[in-house]
C-alpha cells in the first residue's frame, strides 16, 4: 500500500486515463464533460506530486524511482498536457473534429512520459516510451479526414516501429551483458567490470541510443520529424515535439548514469557528435524552410542537439542544464506552436512564413507574444531559453568539450537568422490582404498566458529551478 | 558461458535440418500425380470466384479486432486460473485490475457503437 501512497501521481494519472475513456463513452454530448474530466485530473495529479519532491527512494520492488528528477518531470509532463488540453479545445472545434478521444489520448500520453520519468528498470523505460509513442502515433493522425494527418501518423507509425525494434534489442544486449535490467545493478556491474559479453554492452548501448535518438529526433534519426510535425494537428504538434522529446531525454538519464561512467570518453565521443550534428543540421535546414511548422520543426531538432550536450557532459551540472532546459524549451515551443494554430486556417492554409506579414498590425498581442517565444528560442536574454543555454553550455565546458560548445554557439548564431527573421516578417513587412481575421484565441489564451509567464519567470529569476534540480543529481 | 548455449544451437541445427530434408524429399522423391480437384484453391473448401482485390468493409476489421483482444484476455486467464491458490491475494487484485481494464475497453466500444454493424 505504502507504494501506491509513494508513486501517487503516476497511479492516479494511470487511473484516470483509463477512466476517462469510460467518462468519453458515457457523456451524453460531446465536449464539456470529458474536457473537464481530463482537466480537473491533470490539474488534481499536478498536486499529488507536490509531497513527492521529498521523497527519495524507489516503489514496486525497486522498479519505479519516487521523487528527485521524476517528480520535476512529473510537473513539467502534467504542465505540458494540461497546456495543450487547453489549447487543443478550441482547435479541434476550429477543425470540425470534435471527438473527445483526443482528451484521453493526452491522459495517456502524460502517463506514458511519467512512467518514463520513473523508470528504475529498463523495461519500465520501455513500456513507458511505448504508452507515450503509441499515443502519439493516434494523435498524429487525429484529424483523419485531413490526408496530410493521416500521412504523418503512417509515416510516424511505421518509423517509429522500426526505431522501437532497436531499442528492444539493445535492451536485450544489456541484459545478456550485465545479467540484470535494474539501473542500480547495471552500474555496479559496469563498474565492478562484471561483465559477461564486454562487446555486448558497446552494442546494447549504441542500440538503445538509436531508439532514443530517434524518439527524441537527433540526427541522423531526425528525418521524420518535419514531415510528421508538419502533417500532425498543430497543437499535437506543441505537445510531440516538447513533452515527447523531454520525456525521450529523460529516459536516458538512467541510461546514460547506468551503463556510461564519466571515465567512458567514447560514448561520451559518440554522443558529442550526435549532439553537434543534431544541432547543425536542425538549424541549418530551418534556415530555408518557407513553412512555419516545418521551420519549428527543423528548430526542435537543433534544441534535441542543445539538451543532449547535458549528456555529453554526464555531470551534475550537465544535468541540471537538461532539466532546465526541457522546462524552458517546453513553455517556448508550445506557445510558439498554439500562435501558429491560431493563425492557422482550414485546410492547412497560412502556413507559410509570408502569411505572418503585418501580424504586428493585424493582432498585435499575438506577435508580441510571439516575438517573445522567438526571442526565447533564439536564446536571447532576459528569456527563459537564453539560461537553458546557458547553464548547459558551462557544463560541456566543464566537462572539457569546448569545441562542442564552440559548434553550438555557432548554430545558435545561425538559428538567430529565422527566429529574428519571422520577427521581421511580423513587424516590418506589410500584408496583402487586410481582410483577414485571426480565430478567436479562447482557451488557448490560458495556454498562451501561462507560457509567456513561465518564459519571462524562468529567465528572470532561473537560480529557483536551478537550485532544486541542482539538488537532485548531487 | 558459450558451452550452455550449445544444446540451443544443436536444436536449431537439427531443427533446420528437418524442414529442409522434408521440403527436399518431397520434391525429389514424392510421386506428383496431379487432378483438377488436387490443384484448385481449395482442395475441400468454397469454390474461389472472382479476384481477391476487392474492398470489404472496415466493419469486418473492427470485429475481428476486437474479438483478438478479448479472446487474448482469456487466454491470460488460464495459467492464473490453474495457479489460482500458489498466487494469492495478490495474483487475485491484480487480475481483477486486469479485468477491470478491459471492462473499462468494452464499455467505451459498445457506447462508441464499435459493435453496431449498421
Amino acid at each position: 500500500m505504502n507504494d501506491f501512497i509513494l508513486a501517487a501521481p503516476l497511479v492516479a494519472m494511470s487511473f484516470l486515463s483509463v477512466i476517462c475513456i469510460v467518462v468519453d463513452a458515457l457523456s451524453p454530448k460531446p465536449g464539456k464533460i470529458p474536457f473537464m474530466f481530463a482537466g480537473f485530473s491533470l490539474l488534481g495529479a499536478l498536486l499529488l506530486t507536490i509531497p513527492t519532491f521529498w521523497y527519495h527512494g524507489t516503489a514496486f520492488q525497486n522498479m519505479i524511482t519516487v521523487g528527485g528528477y521524476s517528480a520535476f518531470f512529473d510537473v513539467l509532463f502534467l504542465i505540458g498536457g494540461l497546456l495543450t488540453l487547453f489549447a487543443g479545445r478550441p482547435y479541434i472545434a476550429r477543425e470540425h473534429f470534435d471527438h473527445d478521444e483526443f482528451y484521453s489520448l493526452i491522459m495517456f500520453s502524460v502517463a506514458g512520459m511519467m512512467v518514463i520519468g520513473h523508470s528504475n528498470n529498463l523495461l519500465i523505460s520501455f513500456i513507458g516510451i511505448e504508452i507515450m509513442s503509441v499515443s502519439f502515433y493516434v494523435l498524429s493522425g487525429y484529424l483523419r479526414k485531413s490526408i496530410r494527418s493521416i500521412e504523418s501518423a503512417l509515416k510516424y507509425f511505421l518509423l517509429g516501429s522500426f526505431a522501437t525494434g532497436f531499442l528492444v534489442f539493445g535492451i536485450a544486449l544489456l541484459y545478456g551483458a550485465t545479467g540484470t535490467l535494474e539501473f542500480p545493478a547495471m552500474h555496479a556491474a559496469v563498474v565492478a567490470d562484471k561483465l559477461n559479453f564486454p562487446n555486448l554492452l558497446t552494442v546494447g548501448i549504441a542500440l538503445v541510443l538509436i531508439g532514443l535518438s530517434f524518439k527524441a529526433a537527433a540526427f541522423p534519426f531526425h528525418q521524420w520529424a518535419p514531415d510528421v510535425y508538419e502533417g500532425a494537428p498543430t497543437v499535437v504538434t506543441a505537445f510531440m515535439s516538447t513533452a515527447g522529446k523531454a520525456a525521450s531525454l529523460s529516459a536516458l538519464i538512467p541510461v546514460i548514469a547506468a551503463v556510461v561512467p564519466q571515465t567512458n570518453w567514447k560514448v561520451g565521443m559518440v554522443l558529442a557528435v550526435i549532439s553537434a550534428a543534431t544541432m547543425l543540421v536542425g538549424n541549418i535546414s530551418a534556415v530555408v524552410q518557407s513553412n512555419i511548422k516545418r521551420m519549428l520543426a527543423y528548430s526542435s531538432v537543433a534544441h534535441a542537439g542543445y539538451l543532449m550536450m547535458g549528456f555529453v557532459a554526464n555531470n551534475p551540472n550537465g544535468m541540471t542544464g537538461v532539466l532546465f532546459y526541457s522546462a524552458a524549451y517546453l513553455f517556448m515551443q508550445i506557445g510558439a506552436f498554439v500562435i501558429v494554430s491560431l493563425i492557422e486556417k482550414e485546410n492547412d492554409g497560412n502556413l507559410q512564413l509570408a502569411d505572418y506579414a503585418g501580424l504586428s498590425k493585424r493582432n498585435p498581442v499575438l506577435a508580441a507574444l510571439m516575438a517573445l517565444f522567438m526571442f526565447s528560442l533564439a536564446g536571447i536574454p532576459p528569456m527563459a531559453g537564453f539560461f537553458g543555454k546557458y547553464y548547459l553550455f558551462i557544463a560541456a565546458v566543464e566537462a572539457g568539450y569546448t569545441w562542442l560548445t564552440i559548434v553550438a554557439v555557432i548554430s545558435s548564431m545561425i538559428s538567430v537568422y529565422f527566429y529574428i527573421g519571422l520577427v521581421v516578417t511580423m513587424y516590418f513587412k506589410d500584408s496583402t490582404d487586410t481582410t483577414e481575421q485571426d480565430s478567436k484565441p479562447g482557451l488557448a489564451g490560458v495556454t498562451l498566458a501561462i507560457s509567456c509567464a513561465f518564459v519571462i519567470i524562468l529567465g528572470l529569476f532561473p537560480q529557483l529551478i536551478e537550485k532544486l534540480a541542482h539538488s537532485f543529481f548531487m | 558461458m558459450i558451452e550452455t548455449y550449445i544444446p540451443v544451437i544443436i536444436m536449431i541445427l537439427v531443427g533446420l535440418g528437418f524442414g529442409v530434408a522434408n521440403i527436399l524429399l518431397a520434391e525429389y522423391i514424392g510421386p506428383r500425380r496431379p487432378t483438377k480437384e488436387k490443384i484448385s484453391t481449395y482442395e475441400s473448401g468454397m469454390e474461389p470466384v472472382k479476384s481477391a482485390r476487392e474492398r470489404f468493409s472496415v466493419k469486418f476489421y473492427m470485429v475481428a479486432m476486437l474479438f483478438i483482444l478479448f479472446d487474448i484476455e482469456v487466454v491470460f486467464m488460464y495459467p492464473w486460473a490453474v495457479q489460482f491458490k500458489a498466487l494469492g491475494t495478490v495474483g487475485y487484485v491484480a487480475m481483477f485490475l486486469f479485468m477491470i481494464l478491459l471492462f473499462a475497453g468494452y464499455i467505451y466500444i459498445i457506447k462508441k457503437g464499435a459493435l453496431k454493424w449498421d
